[in-house]
């Protein structure tokens, strides 16, 4: 349940973020990584992102949870 | 050489260093539903060398969570006609006193799986006549986003949305399981996104009170493997520490998100299945928040706890018993068929087991 993964995000307004997940487009709370720009990867959770994260890591990242089935449905 | 055999390669030196085989064995807990999947997923856990063993504890939410919690979502579905429950995918299934949430839905009661808090205020929005429970389970992942969901609705006069909280802290539990005398843990492999939260540095306490090593690790095979060599090689220097393997945890972990938590929430006693009532294990909704507290808004059913007939996922959780070894894995007890909570979540250590260890036996 505490799954989050690497979505690249398109771009924000205020603290909605729309990002690339998995190919799908899905709009994610940024209240938490003020930090992350347009361009950015951050870890998503549950509707929200909880840390920006390096693009090869996310990478890596988005692989394994294909193969365990994480993005089915996402 | 690959990474992973060169990672391989220093766990077995030392392993060799500590004098670790079947005379000098180890057993490292993973507390993390995630983990779970992927070390069985990974055949890891097979991997290891004799004497060395990698087992679950209790991270997977739906699990954990006690069985009056069950019973009252199934209460407030069934008996109060203006509720609409809204909840994370796997806790439909598990089976209560008066069925599942599943059999609630299917005899009438408005039950909504929904995959973000927000979605669940965004329904209490549409729908003015609905009173939306949004079942709040999970770890510190996952609370950061029932706190905003209930600051934003505070922020929209919503007076129609609540949060039955049951959220979980992870170093409550830790400190418990190694409170617990039946259980041996040489090592804890901690969780990569519950640590994006806490913040590695989190676990320095838990390391200093009980010299156990604690390494945090992210979910590709390599991470799990560089995890398990970290604490293997702390044990072999006989110098546990706090250490972080996983590139997205910062050792003060995500200030923010904790600080969100902390105004809505406030530590409480929670009961866990397997393990009972431990201190400071959960979060309750703070009283400014009174008016988005399930618990303070509806007369809920007391909590009575008890286990499911012949289920054992109490003890599966607390790592007592692995879940080959329960008479009804795999027997009455299937992931299409399930009796108790570790075979009903997809992160459940029985549903984990029986997906890739059980198979082909």
């Amino acid at each position: 349940m505490c799954v989050a993964v690497p979505a690249q995000i398109e771009s924000i307004e205020g603290q909605k973020a729309t990002v690339n997940l998995a190919g799908a487009r899905a709009d994610v709370a940024v209240t938490l990584t003020p930090e992350a720009g347009v361009g950015d990867y951050v870890l998503v959770h549950a509707g929200f992102a909880i840390a920006v994260v390096d693009p090869e890591e996310a990478r890596k990242t988005f692989s394994i949870l294909r193969e365990m089935g994480a993005l089915d449905g996402r | 050489m690959s990474a992973t055999s060169a990672i391989r390669d220093r766990l077995l030196a030392a392993w060799a260093r500590l004098g670790g085989g079947p005379e000098r064995a180890c057993q490292i807990m993973e507390v993390c539903g995630t983990h779970t999947v992927a070390a069985s997923r990974s055949g890891l856990r097979d991997l290891l060398p004799e004497g060395l063993r990698l087992i679950s504890g209790p991270g997977c939410p739906v699990c954990v969570t006690d069985q009056s919690y069950i019973d009252r979502a199934v209460h407030l579905a069934r008996r109060r006609a203006e509720v609409t429950v809204a909840t994370y995918g796997d806790m439909v299934r598990v089976p209560g006193r008066d069925g599942s949430l599943e059999e609630a839905r299917a005899a009438g009661a408005d039950v909504r799986t929904v995959y973000a808090a927000a979605e669940a205020v965004a329904l209490a929005r549409r729908r003015p006549d609905r009173h939306v429970v949004f079942l709040g389970i999970g770890f510190e992942t996952t609370a950061p986003g029932a706190a905003m969901a209930i600051e934003q609705a505070r922020e929209e006069r919503l007076t129609n949305f609540s949060v039955l909280s049951s959220h979980k802290r992870l170093l409550p539990v830790m400190r418990a399981l190694l409170a617990e005398d039946d259980v041996r843990i040489d090592g804890f492999l901690c969780p990569g996104h519950v640590s994006v939260i806490i913040g590695s540095a989190a676990f320095q306490p838990i390391v200093a009170r009980h010299r156990v090593p604690c390494v945090v690790a992210g979910f590709e095979d390599e991470q799990i493997l560089l995890g398990v060599e970290r604490i293997v090689r702390q044990l072999a220097d006989g110098a546990p520490a706090a250490e972080n393997v996983y590139p997205p945890v910062r050792p003060e972990g995500n200030p923010i998100a904790r600080e969100v938590i902390e105004r809505v929430f406030v530590p409480a006693d929670d009961r866990w299945r397997g393990l009972g009532d431990i201190p400071d294990s959960g979060l309750a909704v703070r009283e400014t928040f009174a008016d988005f507290d399930t618990a303070r808004r509806f007369d809920l059913p007391p909590e009575e706890s008890y286990e499911l007939p012949g289920c054992r996922c109490g003890d599966v959780i607390a790592g007592r018993l692995l879940p080959t070894d329960c008479p009804l894995f795999g027997r009455r007890c299937t992931p299409g068929s399930p009796v108790g909570p570790c075979m009903v979540s997809s992160e459940g250590s029985c549903a984990a087991y029986y997906r890739y260890h059980y198979r082909g036996r």
